[in-house]
């Protein structure tokens, strides 16, 4: 059984993660939201490191170590270039309003919660407890998604999603295939990112919304002409 | 275990080999002789089946889908072969472009037969997360600023699929460690299977609902099927043919293994009402959908969502019967809708379009495309003597024996679809020719050979098969 | 008899120990700020003399003043003197310590608010009504804010007297909660709101457009002003052993025993002193936001504040 000590900062380094992802939601800026998600990437890769040193398991130090480097540092770097070089709008669009984000983020984290908590009484306390974490994590990051309309924003909130998983992998006491599982997201996000470049996707497609593309694609127009 | 990793190996050594190639003609041909080989390696399976290992197995339930898949990605790269032809006669595809196509249809295979012969519930999910990003540059591939928006979407979507679905996994890894013990056996399908009487019941029923949303998101099912219609419209047709005809197959192959697991449970929820809310849906909106569409690509999408939403209704109800009738019904939609994205790829080359309203009078213009294209939607819309009729029949018949009221929506669903595939037929294939005519050179061949397993199937199915089908149906439980 | 004697000079001690050091407070946040943006900065007995200086100036009216706004100086500055004097501030034994309670405390400062709004407003000069009116705004939002912190904390420890929260925490093995970390954040953020410090009112402009606690008392002169600026740096002081005694109660006497006492003194003024100079680092690192932002900013507050509430059932680490 794990001390005392550990479990609370294990907590502690859990919370933090997701009290970053509320700070996601936050912030209206983009640079704030690439800052705010360079924080919870080290948060994350603080507590992927824990999670090794408690557990004894050094496999853990390679998630870590992925998450500082390629989260915390690389990507940061890589979208704060892209919104440079692209001339992106500094301000998100946000579909619903701030203290609304908020609102409704306490209530997934609440959400998550009940769904977790009466699911998991077989589990060890630091598991369960840090299961809801990253179930919230992950509902934030999908809210995030649908919130916020800007192609930066919507990777950073798959990343803050992917970021919960991660969470929820590392405290799973001996769960195989955990570095794997970061090294293939961290080539997906790669992609994303690589390919937001590349192909110059700039604002909001709508991305969610069915009815924009089909408009647009003519399939409506045509009803028309 | 040599006849597996054969199958794996085949198209990764034909990928590197592809992505080296520069000649473009040479190349498909030998991606079609990649993809057959790797055919006949699978059909190997059918006559020796390898025992299991911790992380590759063959089962029941594999075997069949992994012939089906090789044979389909086989017939499709002999389809891809004339179709990319035209493609670059028009230049809407360039050599070095092609070479990645290639190369990259051989991954896609991979990905997917990795996904099906995993027997390792993260294998799996690496598997499917593999495919996923292959089809997203394909969908891509014409670099127009509408297949970029749909591979983007596409993207999205998937990726928020996959990191649910993921999120499931680790729940049912929770739900087996406390059982089985830390480790890569508490992941694997043959123990999961073996032992998912004495797992929790409350985690499965969370884990499930990730998966079911997760998986789901690939399969199509409503509300999560935003990214299909575009990502088979604006993609080349081999892919919108491999995407429609295998990978929502693989996906639902995943939802169904859970599915066992959860039905070797006694306290877990059954997961019947969840996925017949799904279907239902799925059905009656995408056969409402139909009658809107003005693309040909696109109506055959939605068409995908529709016979999607009827395999996850069928499974839902449950039973041997309709069991059985699912395994069919995924089975031959495959081969039919593959073979009507066959045809919709040449009958759009030849006509320059992919709307509906530049399109008339096949049957006269081009008699053997457009006779082809008729009996493939008369197939999917479920009119005997094809194999469809036949497994629609069994899931409305077992829906009356179970739940007669559910019947309801699925005879109206399938009415509402057959009417708007009925409507666009007569548009397409019958009249005076409409449009432009361009002549093609075109290999009817896949097209006939798929819609001639249809036929037969309607009429006999080999002993295996059936036998097979009832033992997966039997696993699969209420 | 002597108990009770030691007991009441403690009692002045605090009273005496918050009005010195609320002027050091304040003058050491704009030091650090100075030398952060490299000004050598006014020395720390400035606000002294400053405070010291308008004490001997007349205090000018305005013809159509009414008591209202002759009385507010003295009532406020009391109000606040009597809050900053209840937290404890070196120790938990105090006499007063039974009305350390923080609901009595959210209701002195917001007694003291409400008079300093109606103050702003009397004279009727615009920039009066525009301070109060921007006051209140704020007030609205940092109420609730405040009272969920309250709320979590009571839920938690099953009181709302500082002194026994103090205890509570320092006695018992509470380690890294979850949920006071998250109270912790949010009463800091309403307590930046309700000092009116960057980013949400700035306290050293003269700009028309952004001030808020600088207007509301533009009227005011000479020992009048006095008052009211030593009301401001009690505020800022008492926010600061607040929330120290809370979340950092670690050094507070929790006897009336000599060496304690001098313990508890030396931790105070170390926590006061480390306070002040987190808080001068944070307003030279951030810029003010626009008003509209400031129901966000305190909306966040009161969401993090019932995070913390839904937390306690997560973090009960059993």
């Amino acid at each position: 059984m794990i001390g005392r000590i550990e479990f609370d900062i294990a907590h502690a380094l859990s919370a933090s993660v997701l009290l970053l992802s509320f700070a996601l939601l936050y912030q209206r800026r983009v640079s704030g939201v690439i800052e705010a998600f360079a924080l919870q990437a080290v948060a994350v890769a603080a507590a992927a490191a824990w999670q090794a040193f408690t557990q004894d398991a050094p496999h853990l130090y390679i998630t870590a170590l992925i998450a500082l480097l390629f989260k915390a540092m690389v990507i940061p770097i890589a979208l704060s270039r892209i919104v440079r070089k692209l001339g992106m709008h500094k301000t998100i669009e946000t579909v619903l309003g701030v203290n609304l984000a908020l609102l409704a983020g306490v209530g997934l984290v609440a959400l998550s919660i009940l769904l977790v908590f009466p699911a998991t009484s077989v589990a060890a306390v630091l598991t369960r407890e840090n299961l809801a974490l990253a179930l919230s994590i992950v509902l934030l990051g999908l809210l995030m998604m649908i919130t916020r309309r800007n192609a930066v924003t919507q990777v950073i909130g798959f990343m803050s999603l992917e970021n919960g998983l991660v969470l929820a992998a590392v405290g799973v006491k001996g769960m195989p295939l955990v570095v794997e599982m970061s090294i293939a997201f961290s080539v997906l996000i790669a992609f994303l990112v690589f390919g937001m470049f590349i192909f110059r996707i700039r604002e909001r497609f709508d991305t969610l919304d069915l009815q924009y593309l089909e408009a647009f694609r003519g399939d409506h127009q045509s009803e028309r002409s | 275990m040599t006849q597996i990793v054969a199958i794996l190996i085949i198209p990764l050594v034909a990928a590197l080999v592809l992505a080296a190639l520069p000649w473009h003609r040479f190349a498909a041909w030998l991606n079609a002789l990649a993809s057959f080989s790797t055919f006949l390696a699978a059909s190997s399976l059918l006559y020796a089946r390898p025992e299991a290992t911790i992380l590759l197995f063959i089962d029941d339930f594999n075997v069949y889908l992994v012939v089906l898949t090789t044979f389909v990605a086989f017939t499709t790269s002999w389809f891809s072969a004339s179709y990319i032809e035209h493609e670059v006669e028009i230049k809407r595809l360039t050599p070095a472009s092609l070479r990645f196509y290639h190369a990259m249809y051989q991954v896609l295979t991979f990905a997917m037969l990795l996904a099906l012969v995993a027997n390792n519930i993260g294998l799996m999910w690496v598997g499917v997360e593999a495919a996923t990003l292959t089809t997203v540059v394909m969908v891509g591939l014409y670099r127009t600023r509408e297949s970029l928006e749909a591979a983007w979407k596409y993207f999205i979507l998937g990726s928020v699929g996959i990191a649910l679905a993921l999120f499931g996994t680790m729940l049912v890894y929770l739900a087996a460690q406390s059982v089985m013990g830390e480790g890569v056996e508490a992941l694997a399908w043959t123990g999961l299977q073996a032992r998912a009487a004495s797992f929790d019941p409350a985690l499965l029923n969370l884990a499930f609902v990730f998966l079911l949303v997760g998986y789901g998101t690939k399969v199509g099912l409503a509300p999560l099927h935003a990214w299909l219609p575009d990502a088979h419209a604006e993609g080349p047709t081999p892919i919108s043919a491999v995407l429609s005809g295998l990978l929502l197959n693989v996906a639902l192959y995943a939802l169904l293994r859970y599915k066992m697991i959860l039905a070797g449970n006694e306290g877990a929820i059954t997961p019947g009402p969840l996925m017949l809310a799904m279907g239902t849906s799925s059905l009656l909106l995408a056969g409402l959908m139909l009658y809107r569409r003005r693309d040909i690509k696109r109506m055959f999408a939605y068409s995908s969502i529709e016979h999607m939403g009827i395999i996850a209704f069928t499974f839902g109800i449950g039973g041997p019967l309709a069991n059985f009738a699912g395994l069919l019904h995924m089975a031959l939609h495959s081969l039919t809708k593959s073979a009507i994205f066959f045809a919709v790829g040449h009958i759009s080359q030849v006509k320059g379009s992919q709307k509906l309203a530049d399109m008339g009078g096949l049957t006269t213009s081009h008699p053997a495309l457009g006779w082809g294209f008729v009996l493939g939607v008369l197939s999917i819309a479920g009119l005997p003597p094809m194999g469809l009729f036949m497994s629609e029949f069994l899931v409305v018949t077992s829906a009356m024996a179970r739940q007669p009221w559910l019947a309801v929506p699925l005879v109206a669903g399938l009415a509402l679809a057959f009417g708007a595939l009925v409507l666009r037929l007569q548009q397409v294939a019958f009249g005076a020719p409409r449009g432009q005519s361009a002549p093609i050179s075109a290999s009817l061949v896949p097209l006939y050979l798929h819609l001639g397993m249809v036929f037969v199937a309607g009429l006999w199915l080999p002993r295996p098969l059936v036998v097979w089908f009832q033992n997966v149906a039997s696993l699969l439980g209420g | 008899m002597t108990g009770a004697i030691v007991a009441i000079v403690l009692q002045l001690a605090q009273l005496g120990l918050v009005l010195v050091l609320a002027p050091a407070a304040t003058g050491l946040v704009r030091l650090v700020k100075a030398r952060l943006l490299g000004r050598r900065g006014p020395p720390l007995v400035q606000p002294y003399r400053d405070l010291a200086k308008l004490l001997r100036k007349e205090a000018v009216m305005a013809d159509n003043a009414s008591w209202v706004y002759r009385v507010t100086p003295y009532i406020v500055f009391a109000l606040l003197w009597l809050a900053a004097a209840l937290v404890p501030t070196f120790t938990t034994r105090l006499p007063f310590s039974p009305a350390a309670d923080l609901i009595a405390l959210v209701a002195l400062l917001g007694s003291a608010r409400f008079l300093q709004a109606l103050a702003g407003m009397d004279v009727g000069t615009s920039f009066g009504g525009i301070g109060s009116s921007r006051e209140m705004m704020i007030a609205t939002l940092a109420e609730p804010a405040v009272l969920m912190v309250i709320f979590t904390i009571s839920l938690f420890i099953h009181s709302t007297s500082i002194p026994s929260i103090a205890e509570f925490v320092l006695g018992s093995e509470v380690g890294i909660r979850v949920s006071f970390l998250l109270a912790l954040i949010s009463l800091t953020m309403v307590a930046i709101a309700e000092t009116g410090r960057i980013p949400i009112d700035n306290p050293a402009t003269h700009l028309e457009l952004t001030m808020v606690h600088e207007a509301m008392v533009l009227e005011y002169s000479g020992r009048h002003l006095a008052l009211i600026e030593a009301a401001g740096m009690l505020r800022l002081l008492f926010y600061l052993s607040l929330i120290a005694g809370i979340f950092v109660p670690w050094g507070l006497a929790e006897s009336g025993a000599g060496p304690a006492i001098a313990i508890g003194v030396a931790a105070y003024v170390a926590k006061t002193v480390g306070g002040s100079i987190l808080l001068g680092v944070f307003e030279v690192s951030i810029a003010k936001m626009r008003v509209f932002r400031v129901a966000e900013f305190l909306g966040g507050a009161l969401l993090l504040g019932l995070l913390g509430a839904i937390f306690l059932y997560v973090s009960t680490g059993t």
